[in-house]
């Protein structure tokens, strides 16, 4: 298990969810957050942790300097276990095995089927673990239980399936040349796969990044560690083809970013080492760059919206998984007809949030992931009530133990304060007011980031002309945080390069080789 | 005779024959009899004995069946189910397949004289495969966003076509059930299968362990009958939006014609072939014999995409002669249920006439037999593997489709003489090219009319590989993705937008 806070250089991010989350965080408004819930004993989670060691060509492993590293219950600040810290050393030989698996085999010689095969069966073993795996997610970020055992897990299971899928329909063209040649391209996997996942949704990074790299045939060194190596390795997976080392990033993550033998490097995780990973490939062996970075997400209202649908819809695109998600709608712009409305609406709602130990049946809103966002967030919260936003609700931590945080709502946020140009991944809403579509595609865009945007109105022409102008990856009208294996993900500007999940993911690990030859007496051309 | 001959009894074969658990329609997800209660034999082609008497369905069953997989479609639950649940659905289905294998292999032996021993090792196998490719296909059907020349924003929406006839041949009862039922699930239709009248008991069983596999009711129909009835009725009916059909050109036309005549229903027809297998002087004779041999020979020539006419370049055609008729010698026919048989009898007494008949036509034409010839003596349908050399492009054995195990040599001078006479055919379903000389093989492939070229290899069948005929062997592919695009319709959307940034 373990190693999710794996360093500065994973320091958070990225997306959630599967098509619906909102069933754990919908109705059943029986407290008000201020409750006790929190000041409980934790619940004893049902789980004990077995692998804290590296997986190294089919071995779990300690670090080659024996160092250890400390995870910690963020319900509690205590800690859960200690965790091989791997490095440099670590590094090139979890690299040197997934070179050796990748040159000589035998996975990318294997048949397509096979590995589709063996993909399905590791998605077979994650339903069958699927109440433990979620156990030790939620114990070691602090996420909702129900979140982790009903959505996360089944769609870590899906993305394998999903992936396992495209395994045998990798297709490159053939294509009409302009004389007597006859020209094929070759989609060939790209070799040794580095990717460096976060913290916030650990089980989904490793589905989007390993599924697509192992269907297309790489081998893959990790940087994190989870449950799910083991769930692989029964699969079938051959010794050296998934890699998993956890450590911190500027040691063990700087070592995979700067690796010679390293073809492909994916990376999730805060703009500010995004750029770091970029610089080290760049220095290194040029190896191409795929970034799924930070955002500042608008959430829009239109004056036709639903209201009430709007209210849940918004507070779940901020609040879920205690608003670290790197495309949490975190820039609420109402329409000034409705705005009053709203923001009494989004109030109401936040103070129903229920937030306590997420092992609990009920509960909406776990612990921060560890005391360094916990502060953070607090800091910024600091900043909104400076700045003179106006703090509808929370503003403060929760609890006596753990990292829990009040869920906040301010209105009446300027686009030039810190808690609506920074993204602070918390439990904070900023609700902002606009005139017209014009005035808010300006604001909305007026941001060096470009990941997400949500947004709220029953009019075809506001939800197109809007769709088109916003300069984000995703746009999702009427919804939010709709995620789907299918559906590709990614940043404009400084949220990313490149895109995750659905058929373009598989770009990402397939290098094209051009065929050409030279045809004598073709019958056409 | 070349090769070691067994007679088909059945006391020799050491495998205990199955129970036949199903030999009524599937409709509805019930087995139920024929509404006019009448049933047909399936005959052991082995012994000519009575296997099963099964229901015989016609135009009234047909009814009933498509009203349900109307229902099916039109309210069900299945064409609205995300992708991702079909898939699953599916891979559920696949193992299924995989879990009754001895018993869907005996079937096959039983009912189509398909080999026991490869139908458990390998065919039913391979049908569970593709089954789960196109699970994994289910999740993955793409329309596309446009680029209009115009402030519009214009999409395809890609949409399961409906209810489908799938009209199936009895040579791989399970290959061709898999290759029809598994895209057409994939894409959300819904379907009304009818397997040949001489092979009915294994799409039975399918049908049986896809309902275990969860495929919601009406989803998958099965009407076992008659071509001229049963089959009739589906590319006839008003209420079928596509029918699938794999067998002969002859009732390929009559397919057609029922489409045309009815609701210019959507067709995809997978026909006859006489396929060239074209060896050059370059080739390989060791490899490529054996290959001519199987190429031709396989399944008792009941495959329509064998190299049924073999041009050998005249430079190595005595050697290659030579090498065949030392493979022949070691090709074993006999009880598709011994391990060591190679070729079973014929299907029924119809084929079995009617290969014999040509054989005749050809030692009439002035086709030298080289090998074989004859029938077996005693009971089934099996005829010796038959050789003619001296065959020319007129002759009717080099003409027309035999299905059976008669292969007819040609000699041939240049490459460009070898693609003319190639093509001197109504058919171009698949062709067989033999030569290491890339320049060759490249020109032969682009020249060549046929759906799929095999070069230094033949019958190379894979999940993701589109197979269909040119000319009149048929249009429409089986397998790969361009299978599953035949069970799709594509709707168009186009909406103004105003003030985009873009176009």
């Amino acid at each position: 298990m373990a190693a999710r806070r794996i360093s500065s250089l994973v320091s958070r991010s990225l997306p959630p969810l599967s098509r619906d989350g909102k069933q754990s965080c919908l109705g059943r408004g029986i407290y008000r957050y201020g409750t006790t819930a929190a000041h409980e004993e934790p619940i004893k989670p049902p789980v004990t942790v077995e692998y804290d060691k590296l997986l190294i060509n089919g071995q779990f492993v300690d670090a080659a300097s024996g160092k250890t590293f400390p995870t910690l219950d963020p319900r509690s600040g205590e800690v859960i276990a200690h965790v091989a810290e791997g490095d440099t050393e670590d590094i090139n030989r979890a690299v040197a095995a997934a070179r050796k698996a990748f040159d000589e085999g035998p996975w990318p010689k294997m048949t397509a089927y096979e590995r589709c095969r063996i993909m399905l069966r590791f998605a077979d073993l994650v339903e069958k673990h699927n109440d433990e795996i979620a156990a030790l997610e939620t114990w070691d970020n602090g996420k909702v239980y129900e979140q982790s055992a009903h959505i996360e897990i089944p769609m870590l299971a899906r993305l394998f399936r999903y992936y396992a899928g495209w395994a045998d329909k990798i297709h490159g063209l053939t294509i009409r040349a302009d004389g007597p040649y006859h020209v094929q391209s070759l989609h060939e996997p790209i070799g040794v796969a580095g990717q460096i996942i976060p913290w916030n949704f650990p089980l989904l990074m490793f589905a989007w990044k390993v599924g697509p790299a192992l269907a297309c045939g790489n081998t893959v060194v990790l940087k994190t560690a989870e449950q799910t190596p083991l769930s692989a390795l029964l699969a079938g997976l051959p010794d050296g083809v998934l890699n998993v080392v956890s450590g911190f990033g500027p040691s063990a993550g700087a070592a995979l970013c700067s690796h010679m033998d390293v073809d492909k490097l994916a990376f999730t995780g805060s703009t500010a080492t995004g750029k770091i990973v970029l610089e080290l490939a760049a220095k290194s062996n040029l190896k191409p760059v795929t970034l799924e970075l930070g955002g500042k997400s608008p959430f829009i209202v239109c004056e036709d919206a639903d209201v009430d649908k709007a209210v849940e819809v918004a507070h779940f695109a901020l609040f879920f998984n205690q608003g670290q998600c790197c495309c949490a709608g975190s820039r609420t712009f109402v329409h000034e007809k409705v705005y009053d409305e709203f923001v009494a609406k989004a109030k109401e709602r936040a103070m129903k949030r229920n937030v306590g130990d997420p092992f609990k049946t009920g509960m909406e809103q776990g612990p921060q992931i560890d005391a360094e966002q916990f502060h953070k967030i607090l800091k910024y919260i600091k900043y909104g009530k400076e700045c003179g936003a106006t703090l509808e609700t929370g503003g403060d931590s929760f609890g006596t133990k753990g990292y829990y945080i009040q869920p906040t709502v301010f209105s009446n946020v300027q686009d030039d304060m810190p808690i609506a140009k920074d993204e602070i991944f918390g439990p904070v809403q900023s609700v902002l007011k606009f005139k017209d579509n014009a005035e808010v595609i300006r604001r909305a865009n007026n941001s060096p980031y470009g990941l997400a945007a949500g947004i709220f109105t029953q009019d075809l022409d506001t939800a197109n002309t809007l769709t088109r102008a916003l300069r984000v990856g995703t746009v999702w009208v009427n919804c939010f945080d709709t995620f789907d294996a299918a559906i590709p993900f990614g940043g404009y500007k400084m949220s990313g390069i490149g895109r995750e999940k659905g058929e373009y993911s598989l770009k990402n690990y397939l290098q094209v080789k051009a065929v050409v030859t030279s045809l004598k007496n073709p019958a056409w051309l | 005779m070349g090769g070691e001959i067994r007679n088909g009894n059945v006391e020799k074969a050491t495998i205990s024959i199955p129970e036949i658990k199903f030999t009524k329609l599937f409709i509805n997800g019930e087995f139920v009899h024929s509404i006019s209660g009448k049933t047909f034999e399936s005959i052991d082609p082995r012994t000519e004995e009575v296997i099963a008497n099964v229901s015989e369905g016609d135009k009234e069953d047909v009814d009933l069946a498509v009203k349900v997989a109307r229902q099916a479609f039109d309210h069900g639950p299945w064409p609205r189910l995300p992708g991702c649940e079909r898939r699953r659905i599916m891979l559920k289905f696949a193992d299924l397949i995989d879990e009754n294998v001895e018993e869907l292999a005996a079937l096959d032996a039983l009912d189509a004289a398909n080999l026991y021993s490869l139908g458990k090792a390998k065919q039913i196998h391979d049908g569970a495969e593709l089954i789960r490719y196109y699970a994994g296909a289910a999740d993955k059907i793409h329309g596309t966003t446009l680029k209009m020349s115009r402030e519009l924003q214009g999409y395809t929406l890609v949409e399961p076509i409906g209810v489908v006839g799938h009209i199936i041949p009895w040579n791989f009862p399970t290959q061709m059930f898999v290759m029809k039922v598994g895209p057409a699930l994939a894409a959300g239709c819904t379907m009304v299968v009818k397997p040949a009248e001489q092979t009915p008991l294994s799409a039975l069983y399918y049908a049986h362990l896809a309902k275990q596999a969860g495929v919601p009711d009406g989803v998958i129909n099965v009407v076992t009958g008659y071509g001229s009835t049963a089959g009739a009725a589906i590319s006839s009916h008003m209420d079928i939006d596509m029918v699938s059909f794999t067998g002969s050109t002859e009732t390929g036309h009559r397919i057609m014609q029922g489409a045309a005549t009815s609701n210019l229903k959507a067709v995809s027809l997978e026909l006859g072939g006489k396929s060239p297998f074209i060896v050059f002087d370059d080739a390989d004779v060791d490899r490529v014999a054996p290959l001519a041999l199987v190429g031709c020979f396989f399944n008792q020539g009941q495959i329509c995409v064998a190299g049924s006419r073999i041009f050998i370049q005249e430079g190595i055609y005595d050697k290659f002669i030579a090498r065949l008729l030392e493979e022949v010698k070691t090709w074993v026919v006999g009880d598709p249920f011994d391990p060591n048989v190679n070729q079973g009898p014929q299907v029924d007494k119809k084929q079995y006439e009617k290969v014999l008949s040509y054989i005749e036509r050809g030692k009439k034409e002035g086709a030298t037999l080289l090998v074989g010839g004859k029938p077996l003596p005693g009971k089934g349908y099996y005829i010796e593997p038959t050789i003619f050399t001296n065959v020319t492009d007129d002759m009717t054995i080099a003409k027309e489709e035999i299905f059976g195990p008669v292969m007819s040599i040609m000699k041939f001078k240049s490459m460009e003489e070898a693609i003319k006479r190639a093509n001197g055919t109504k058919y171009g379903l698949a062709a067989g090219i033999m030569t290491n000389d890339l320049n060759i093989a490249n020109t032969v492939a682009r020249s060549v009319r046929a759906g799929a070229v095999w070069i230094n290899c033949y019958f190379a069948f894979d999940n993701d590989l589109p197979v269909g005929g040119y000319k009149m062997s048929g249009f429409g592919k089986d397998m790969g993705i361009e299978a599953l695009h035949k069970y799709l319709l594509t709707k168009s959307v186009a909406t103004p937008i105003f003030n985009s940034p873009w176009l």
